[in-house]
């Protein structure tokens, strides 16, 4: 098929097929998740499930690759619905517009092969952790902050984000660097290679360590936690 | 010595990389007040290259390594 053809000479055409029956689910659907749900479905993940209670404002123009001018308003996880019937129609998208939270973390995330963690704040993300390692599904960490990000690909029992977000950190950097347009994009890169690795089983996965991106100074350091 | 590795944040007013002079019972916690550095704001302590614990006693020749929290998406 012609839309994947670029694909075959890193994935094998039945890697290429495998991908149709893959169901990921992208909790976030801002600046990193819009990103993610972008690239999953240019590979030709089949089924996305995109989580958001919230709706796009001017705010969100600098980064969100799923916001525009026109659709200010409109939830996210319906427009990642919209940009993927335009991008990609034989991707299945289920929008999700509600609160991510403790009640409800465990029914959104059943089923899934694989969860992208794209939240904005930490106890979300510690939350996400453990109902993931409860439902025995890989998880792929990505956060931002200005110049700054960081990605890592848990499997469950690893609970890497409690050394991540050691003494119980409730606030991060971004909360006064804000978020630029690159980082999200670089940080929604490498999440969605950790995604594919896990789902296909194969290539080095960032496990038990965190990649810490600084493109202010452009170092990127791997650390381990074992 | 102690060498303390700074990353993102906070090199902001501050080196890269700071020198303490070693001393017997010299810790974390010690190194974090003389650079004003409060412990909530820390997400990863590394010593060596190892997850550490502020309080524990360092040795002469430890590199201690400091990372602010990233949580935004």
């Amino acid at each position: 098929m012609g839309r994947y053809d670029r694909n075959m000479n890193m994935l094998s055409k039945e890697e290429n097929e495998r991908l149709r029956s893959f169901k990921v689910c992208v909790v976030g659907c801002g600046g990193l998740g819009g990103y993610v749900i972008e690239m999953l479905g240019r590979l030709g993940i089949g089924h996305i499930t995109a989580v958001d209670k919230d709706a796009f404002e001017e705010s969100n123009l600098n980064r969100q690759i799923l916001s525009n001018v026109n659709n200010l308003g409109q939830y996210k996880a319906l427009e990642a619905k919209r940009r993927m019937e335009t991008v990609n129609p034989d991707v299945v998208v289920d929008s999700i517009i509600a609160e991510f939270n403790d009640k409800n973390a465990e029914g959104i995330l059943k089923g899934h092969n694989l969860v992208i963690d794209a939240l904005d704040n930490i106890q979300s993300r510690l939350m996400l952790q453990d109902i993931c390692e409860k439902l025995n599904i890989p998880l792929i960490h990505g956060a931002i902050a200005g110049w700054y990000g960081q990605v890592t690909t848990i499997l469950p029992g690893d609970r890497t984000l409690n050394y991540i977000y050691k003494n119980k950190v409730q606030r991060g950097i971004e909360k006064d660097l804000g978020n630029p347009s690159f980082t999200p994009a670089l940080v929604a890169s490498i999440q969605v290679s950790e995604a594919l690795k896990v789902l296909l089983g194969r290539g080095d996965l960032l496990r038990k360590e965190v990649l810490y991106i600084d493109t202010y100074t452009q170092e990127y350091h791997k650390v381990r936690f074992d | 010595m102690i060498k303390v590795k700074l990353f993102a944040t906070f090199r902001e007013g501050r080196q890269k990389e700071v020198i303490f002079n070693y001393f017997e019972g010299i810790n974390g916690r010690y190194i974090l007040d003389k650079l004003d550095i409060k412990e909530e704001d820390i997400a990863i302590y590394l010593v060596n290259g190892l997850d550490g614990k502020i309080d524990n006693p360092l040795n002469d020749g430890d590199t201690i390594s400091l990372f602010p929290p990233v949580g935004g998406g």
